[in-house]
């Protein structure tokens, strides 16, 4: 008995998808097991008001001076499969700077590190699953997965949700960027419909007079069967 | 409004700059009473090469059987200030460790109760979607009638089952293995 629906055919990566070479060694060869929907599944943690902190949001604003680059609000909705809102659940965010490089040891790309950004942001959904966060618009980059390889600019959502079966960890695109038609990560979900849900769509309603342009992103958990649980 | 899930993307490798603030390795705190336990081991690819960048979830009940959960689907709620959630990074060496206490039975879909259990995701740069596998206790007399356990060939179970120390028996060592002849069980959840 399965309490959340399993996604349509198609609509999620495979998890071994050899154009992004580092599944290769990573995805499993055997068949997954399916798992019942047990209390275990259906549960989850729920983080408390005061976790995140107060400029969590706003990634403009967490030091000294601000970053450079382009000044964007990026918000959405958190729903269900059902449109119904999944509200005050934690969304985690983070990114590269304007110039593509990320706050990270491990990031070697020759690009300018910004004092005044760290890419990093949570907030927590409101009563109707809106989310909204402040920060700039990332940069492309290069990567090493194949010659001449550049990620779109992206910004990287890692979502909870009400249980342990829909935590989701997603990437948002920009509309109109010429890299995605060439990315293997963009590219893993084989139903087109389902890979242009992760591209964002420019909002005049929360962009802001001489402020920042304004991109809408929702982010749509499983929805549940109508059945109850047998308990 | 609604529509169909949004797909899963990779975290990347540099996932500690989001992720990182919430690690918490220490899952004991709160709890008022249980066994507390060690859990260490190493994730391992397809070439037997520690990953250095990858993360674990845990979700788990406190010793009575609860989860702290805010839907109230149990009779009872844990002790205030038990959390059951943990996040934990792996280290260069591809080796992760974490503090919690031994978990109760939850109910199963067969009506007999679970055995202790851990659920785990696991996430890392070259996987497209999460891993979701489970950690079961060794020489637990729950473990064999456990239903999800039974949906296991039995030549892949012990994947699951976490082994003692010799030297100190509080100390449960598990190992994550992407494949090879070891391949631990995932699931579809």
């Amino acid at each position: 008995m399965l309490l959340y629906r399993r996604p349509a055919p198609g609509t999620q990566p495979e998890l071994l998808h050899p154009p992004y070479v580092s599944s290769i060694k990573r995805a499993p060869t055997q068949p997954l097991i399916q798992l019942p929907h047990t209390l275990s599944e259906i549960t989850g943690p729920s983080f408390p008001k005061g976790i995140v902190p107060p400029k969590g949001f706003d990634l403009t604003r967490q030091h000294k001076g601000e970053p450079l680059g382009e000044r964007i609000v990026v918000g959405g909705r958190l729903m269900d499969e059902d449109g119904r809102p999944v509200a005050h659940s934690l969304v985690e965010i983070w990114q590269a700077n304007a110039a593509g490089r990320y706050l990270h040891k491990v990031d070697q790309h020759d690009a300018p590190l910004d004092p005044n950004f760290t890419g990093m942001g949570q907030t927590l959904t409101d009563a109707e699953g809106r989310y909204r966060f402040v920060t700039i618009r990332p940069g492309a980059y290069p990567w090493r997965n194949h010659y001449n390889a550049w990620r779109p600019r992206h910004i990287h959502f890692s979502v909870f949700g009400p249980a342990f079966a829909t935590r989701l960890v997603t990437q948002m695109y920009f509309p109109g960027d010429p890299l995605l038609e060439f990315d293997p990560i963009y590219n893993s979900v084989p139903v087109e419909s389902a890979r242009k849900r992760l591209v964002s769509i420019f909002d005049w309603s929360t962009t802001t007079p001489e402020i920042a342009l304004g991109f809408h992103f929702d982010i749509v958990l499983r929805g549940r069967n109508a059945t109850p649980m047998e308990r | 409004m609604g529509g169909e899930t949004t797909p899963s993307q990779t975290v990347s490798p540099y996932f500690s700059i989001g992720l990182g603030w919430l690690n918490r390795d220490d899952l004991a705190r709160g709890a008022s009473g249980g066994k507390r336990i060690t859990i260490r081991g190493r994730i391992l690819d397809g070439e037997g090469q520690p990953v250095p960048d990858a993360c674990l979830e845990i979700w788990q009940v406190d010793a009575d059987g609860n989860y702290a959960h805010l839907e109230g689907s149990q009779e009872k709620s844990p002790a205030q200030g038990f959390f059951g959630f943990g996040r934990i990074p792996t280290n260069d060496r591809g080796e992760f460790s974490f503090t919690t206490i031994k978990p109760g039975r939850v109910p199963g879909p067969d009506g007999c109760a679970q055995a202790p259990h851990l659920e785990i995701s696991v996430f890392m740069r070259g996987l497209l979607r999460r891993l979701v596998t489970r950690l079961y206790f060794p020489n637990d007399p729950a473990n064999p009638e456990d239903h999800v356990l039974s949906l296991v060939p039995a030549g892949r179970r012990s994947t699951l089952i976490a082994r003692p120390l010799a030297t100190d028996p509080q100390t449960l060592e598990w190992d994550i293995r992407l494949q090879g002849e070891r391949e631990t069980v995932f699931f579809e959840c």
